[in-house]
């Protein structure tokens, strides 16, 4: 293979990754903006359905402990409160923080996690 | 019987003996090279799981391995003669396996895996249980930089063409900045399989040395102002999503490259097992059992194909080289596309999460995640670089099926 071949082989092989991956992308923003607006629809279907609840008197955000009525694992630190944020995301949060402190998880007590909105 | 004669066979059949020739002496260098990479991947924590079996293999093939008139010693683990035979197309052993289960050594019969493409397809059926592409599903255009992040490939590529190698040859050296040992290993057996010990193991040490090599590219190419950008939190991805991806992707990719089919089919498959919820045991066999069992095959079997006489070349420091240079050049792509996104977006995309595009996972993300925090210790961008990671396995895995579809 000399240099002229290779040099239009590697620009040809970089479009065609750059393509596949392209039309991939472009599949996956058409699934997505799919599956949104499913959701958006079952949304207003249930806002429709369900009695009006005016904003106003809306509660504040509630942790998503569910299971208080299980007891505690042996030598817990004790339940943490998660406002608005998922189980997994909680974990990764705990971790990065853990590793940032370089200290072992389980020596961590975390009290509340709690998503802030702009 | 003679005690004397028999005491002479034994010393001359030892491998100290083998010492005393030129082969012996390459195979003392391979040995000691063997312990340099032991202590990279045990002491300085280097890839373990895959270095310290390849380092192993490495010592066992070198102890094990040496040459007299051409011909590696019967009680060797390895025979290379083997399978340049099974190569040689003239040859009555060409493409026999039988030939090689009736006088191969241990390695032998485990590089089969290897040869045959299975143990790299099998890694990827592990890593796709334990991949989540919710990252990518929630911001697609992660996608662009896993194909940016592919540059290193087709430079590299044309760099090995420059400097003489074959078109096949360049093509495994080139996959090299891919960051994927398994894509690496699957391509280079089947277009250079002679050249597979430097390039996984220049593979492997490469994936290892990302937080050194990559933190310069980073810092030389992004100002402080787009190192601090604090990109918005992605939206969750629905369950259905996740099982409908691997399977469409499965669907796009292999129609559009078919050469990709055992690599994409196997990540797809273990994801969807991951994702679709019916098969836990499964997804829990191919992320445990399955990969510990394959990575200790795959480790010790490439290593065997380090034997001195084949290593020890121009050739393998030509290919350690540009393994660098491609692997560089992967970053600065992955950088590049990620400053362009950055100002398409108003400044709204970190653009360190580019360099992540380069498909070692979990840490080219890792990597993205420490500079972007030196830069502003608010910043968690580790999400954010998953779904360019996630996407440099699917753009890396494109990239050897376009050059095993040109060159095989």
């Amino acid at each position: 293979m000399n240099i002229g071949e290779a040099g239009i082989t590697a620009l040809v092989g970089y479009a065609v990754v750059f393509s596949g991956l392209l039309v991939l992308m472009l599949i996956i923003c058409c699934m997505g903006a799919f599956f949104r607006s499913r959701e958006v629809k079952v949304a207003e279907k249930k806002a429709t359905s369900n009695d009006p609840v005016p904003t106003a008197t809306q509660p504040l955000p509630v942790p998503t402990e569910t299971q208080s009525e299980k007891p505690l694992a042996k030598g817990s630190a004790g339940r943490i409160k998660l406002y608005d944020v998922p189980d997994k995301e909680a974990a990764m949060i705990m971790a990065i923080v853990a590793d940032t402190m370089k200290k072992p998880i389980n020596e961590l007590h975390f009290i509340s996690i709690k998503e802030v909105k702009k | 019987m003679d005690i004397l004669e028999t005491l002479k066979t034994l010393a001359l059949d030892s491998g100290f003996a083998g010492f005393f020739s030129v082969e012996g002496l390459k195979n003392l260098v391979m040995i000691f090279i063997s312990f340099a990479l032991l202590y990279g991947g045990i002491k300085k924590k280097f890839e373990p799981l895959l270095l310290v079996g390849i380092a192993f293999g490495c010592l066992l093939v070198n102890i094990s391995n040496f040459f007299s008139g051409g011909e590696s010693s019967p009680d060797a683990l390895y025979h290379p003669e083997l399978w340049d035979a099974f190569l040689d197309h003239d040859s009555e052993f060409y493409h026999s396996y039988g030939n090689i289960m009736a006088n191969g050594g241990l390695l032998d019969i485990l590089y089969i895996g290897v040869k045959s493409g299975l143990y790299p397809s099998l890694i990827f059926l592990g890593v796709g249980a334990m991949t989540d592409f919710g990252p990518l599903l929630a911001n697609p255009k992660s996608l662009l930089l896993g194909a940016a992040a592919q540059m290193g490939v087709f430079l590299a590529f044309f760099g090995a063409v420059c400097l003489g190698f074959s078109g096949n040859e360049a093509a495994s050296i080139g996959i090299i900045g891919g960051a994927d040992g398994p894509t690496a290993i699957f391509l280079t057996t089947r277009l250079a399989p002679h050249l597979l010990g430097p390039i996984a193991i220049a593979a492997y040490s490469y994936m290892a040395l990302i937080p050194m090599i990559q933190p310069p590219l980073m810092r030389m190419l992004t100002t402080e102002k787009e190192r601090k950008v604090v990109m918005t939190q992605n939206r969750m991805v629905s369950k259905t999503e996740k099982i409908i991806f691997p399977i469409l992707v499965a669907v796009v990719v292999i129609l559009l490259l078919p050469s990709t089919a055992p690599l994409i089919g196997c990540l797809m498959l273990g994801n969807l097992w991951k994702e679709c919820g019916v098969t836990e045991r499964l997804s829990d066999t191919v992320q445990n059992a399955l990969m510990n069992i394959v990575t200790v095959f795959l480790g010790i079997s490439v290593g065997a194909t380090t034997v001195a006489s084949r290593f020890l070349t121009w050739e393998t420091l030509k290919i350690v080289l540009l393994g660098l240079t491609a692997f560089c050049f992967s970053t600065i792509g992955g950088l590049l596309v990620g400053k362009i996104m950055y100002k398409l977006s108003g400044g709204k995309i970190n653009p360190l999460i580019g360099s992540a595009g380069v498909s070692a996972v979990p840490m080219a993300a890792r990597v993205s995640q420490d500079e972007g925090r030196k830069a502003n210790p608010t910043n968690f961008l580790l999400m954010h670089a998953m779904g360019p990671n996630v996407a440099g396995v699917i753009g890396s895995a494109i990239a050897a099926g376009f050059l095993l579809a040109v060159f095989k």
